[in-house]
């Protein structure tokens, strides 16, 4: 099967095009961008005038809700919305029920979800049995299983005798350590971010130094054990210069935020608005603008969904006893594109942070258009608004804080390895 | 946005859930009807037949005597019929969640739902959700408000005090969990106390507290100095030790209102409490049942506030 893209702008952050061309398609994988390879001849033209095509994006972290929480989502609804949003690569995390914490499990997970030939599903293994913090989890029978790193997802961290253990075995082995940087301690029972609005709506606090006092024991740990690390869902400004002071060290780290933090702050949540009740939380208006610069600057090297459908009832119900989480598969372009446009950004930085820079964090092939690799493309209208509603989400969660508003640039075809997955 | 929930359109009250968001106008308009009903409590026959045929529901999710008979007080005064759920002992414990809780009392025909909640913000869920033309008060919710005590506590200042433009009010101890506090901050702000000051250790000051308009003080000498009106907030039990504070006994030396630190008041200064008193932990019973003390006719303003608000509503 060989397929010709035909006219779209192609924005390849990873080789630095950007320009009007040609995307030539055999065998499922990127054959010529330019000039058609000798005797290509399409089996199919897809004509793409006006459109953006880019590589499908890399999100870090879509929960899927397999196993334990199919009342939520299924693998097959999470993985239609996955390409719906262009995503055609994603980690998803050990958070479920049971955690991924055994081989079998990660292999029964991503057998499903090849089978539905969609969405390319990279799992990310427990890091302790049962997201315990107590027990090492089988991090090399996992890894062989298809973890691509390993995590506690929402659960506690370890605390730090355990976390330096953790590491030390994962540095053993070269695996990437991934960890929310949030001191259980201090964010225990809290839902809100310590500030006025938490005070003004008299809900439990969690403050900021919950974030700064969990990065410099990680960063600490990671300093002795020489591991690999990546710090998922940065929420503070403070949280923020930590990174960027230990990059300038030389530190081995990545770090991601998720894409509510960059438009969202704790003044969203309004009279309890419990699509706003989020992990980490929704903090200070300088804390979400700080991290916009982050981002932009590259201290935080990648931006994700963190998509986490919730069923109705789990929101209608109190704001602190709300389920935490969004769903966001579906919205994490239109969202990064409006940061890009408001931070002065062009389309090649702006895509990176849901392409290249989310693949290399992962060590996936992937986020990339070079020649030879997979024919993963996102084809999409950069201009096109369209309104969020939650009824027409391919997502079984229709969670979010944005529903009702306006988003401008739509997905409209994504291509699996050269597979049509989304759109006409 | 809470003023858009409370407030309709036309002006009228359509729920009471905060005092943050009302206006100086609507308080006043609440306190003045108050008034009116002052005199119904004095009567022979304790009655007005505002309410008669309306259903008022207590829905009390978390126990409360006092509170809970109040509002049943308030109510029956207006003719209503009250009905009083402790639904913290039944539905909830079967698994039914809130709203169902909700939907199966409306179906009953409520017309008015007073609600206390363990969690800040629930009375705002249940508003979103009833139908129109039922209201719902907020009794207390978590640690963010308890608008009907904040309203009598204005009614019982402006009772002695007159005017508000130019007192200096003194709220004290345990912030950090006072829905109280919180209700009577915002409507001492808008009615404008140029100085209004929060007194308790660290441990019980929420963070960013002087954006809502208050100074703060850790020393309750200092503090007290000059006040018109004190306001003691209540310490729970489970918060007396632990992680917050060391004692009741060391509370009690430091924030404890004691006539001698009282003296540093302005000495025609009032002594408010919200009830239930722990003597000897936040209020000396030399003080509590001193000549400053109007904490009884704040028990008595309360019955008059609520049956104005329940008026209000009901004829909304």
């Amino acid at each position: 099967m060989k397929t010709e893209i035909r006219g779209a702008r192609v924005v390849d952050p990873a080789s630095g095009r950007d320009g009007v061309a040609s995307i030539f398609i055999a065998e499922g994988a990127i054959a010529a961008i330019g000039a058609a390879p000798k005797g290509f001849r399409a089996d199919e033209t897809i004509e793409a005038k006006g459109l953006v095509a880019c590589p499908g994006l890399v999100d870090l972290s879509a929960r899927l809700r397999e196993p334990g929480f199919e009342y939520k989502a299924t693998l097959e609804s999470e993985m239609r919305a996955a390409v719906a949003g262009g995503v055609t690569t994603l980690a998803c995390p050990p958070d479920t029920d049971p955690p991924l914490d055994e081989p079998g499990l990660v292999e029964m997970l991503t057998r499903r979800a090849a089978g539905l030939e969609c969405a390319k599903v990279h799992p990310l293994g427990a890091l302790t049995v049962g997201l315990h913090g107590e027990r090492l989890a089988e991090m090399a029978e996992l890894a062989e299983a298809g973890c691509v790193g390993f995590f506690q997802g929402n659960a506690p961290l370890p605390d730090a005798g355990m976390l330096r253990h953790a590491m030390s075995y994962a540095a053993t082995f070269g695996f990437t350590v991934w960890l929310r940087p949030e001191d259980a301690h201090l964010a225990r029972g809290g839902v809100a971010h310590d500030g006025e609005v938490a005070t003004r709506l008299g809900l439990a606090a969690i403050p900021v130094i919950a974030e700064t006092i969990a990065l410099r024991t990680i960063l600490e740990i990671a300093a002795v054990t020489g591991a690999r690390v990546h710090l998922a869902r940065l929420s503070s400004a403070a949280g923020a210069a930590l990174v960027a002071e230990a990059k300038a060290r030389g530190a081995r780290i990545t770090c991601d935020v998720g894409i509510h933090h960059l438009h969202l702050s704790d003044r969203d949540l309004a009279d309890f608005d419990a699509q706003c009740n989020l992990r980490p939380p929704l903090r200070d208006p300088s804390d979400r603008d700080a991290l916009r610069r982050a981002v932009a600057s590259g201290t935080i090297d990648a931006v994700c969904s963190d998509h986490t459908p919730v069923d109705d009832d789990a929101k209608q119900v109190p704001f602190a006893e709300a389920e935490a989480g969004a769903s966001a598969l579906e919205l994490l372009l239109p969202l990064t594109l409006q940061w890009g446009r408001e931070s002065g950004l062009d389309l090649k930085a702006t895509l990176a942070t849901v392409t290249a820079r989310a693949a290399a964090i992962l060590g996936v092939r992937a986020g990339t258009l070079a020649d030879g690799a997979p024919a993963d493309i996102c084809l999409f209208d950069e201009r096109a608004p369209w309104i969020v509603r939650p009824e027409a989400l391919a997502s079984q969660g229709k969670n979010t804080p944005f529903q009702g508003l306006e988003m401008t640039g739509r997905v409209v075809r994504t291509i699996v390895g050269g597979r049509t997955v989304h759109g006409a | 946005m809470n003023a858009n929930l409370q407030v309709g359109a036309d002006g009228k009250l359509r729920h009471l859930l905060s005092t943050e968001g009302l206006s100086a106008e609507m308080i006043r308009r609440i306190l003045d009807t108050a008034d009116q009903f002052v005199g119904v409590s004095e009567r022979d026959v304790k009655k007005v037949p505002l309410l008669r045929g309306k259903s008022v529901f207590n829905v009390f999710f978390e126990g409360s005597t006092r509170t809970r008979t109040t509002f049943e007080i308030a109510a029956k005064r207006l003719s209503a019929d009250v009905i009083n759920l402790n639904v913290a002992v039944s539905s909830t414990s079967k698994g039914e969640t809130l709203l169902d809780t909700v939907y199966n009392l409306q179906a009953m025909d409520a017309d008015m739902f007073v609600v206390r909640h363990a969690q800040s913000g629930a009375p705002h869920l249940i508003a979103r959700h009833v139908k129109p033309g039922v209201a719902v008060i907020n009794a207390g919710d978590g640690r963010h408000a308890h608008p009907t005590q904040g309203l009598l506590d204005m009614y019982t200042i402006r009772h002695y005090k007159k005017d508000f433009s130019a007192l200096s009010v003194a709220i004290v101890g345990d912030v950090l969990h006072s829905r109280v506090a919180r209700s009577q901050i915002h409507a001492l702000k808008t009615l404008g106390v140029p100085d209004l000051r929060v007194i308790g250790p660290k441990t019980l000051i929420p963070s960013a507290v002087e954006r809502l308009g208050v100074r703060v003080f850790h020393d309750m000498a200092e503090g007290i100095r000059g006040c018109d009106v004190v306001i003691m907030l209540r310490l729970q039990n489970e918060r007396m030790s632990g992680a917050l504070l060391p004692s009741a006994a060391e509370f009690f030396k430091c924030y404890g209102l004691t006539l001698e630190k009282l003296a540093r008041a302005k000495p025609d200064a009032i002594v408010m409490h919200p009830g239930p008193m722990n003597r000897g932990v936040e209020i000396d019973s030399a003080v509590a049942d001193g000549r400053q003390s109007v904490i009884m006719p704040q028990v008595t303003f309360g019955i008059a506030v609520r049956m104005a608000v329940m008026s209000m509503l009901g004829s909304a």
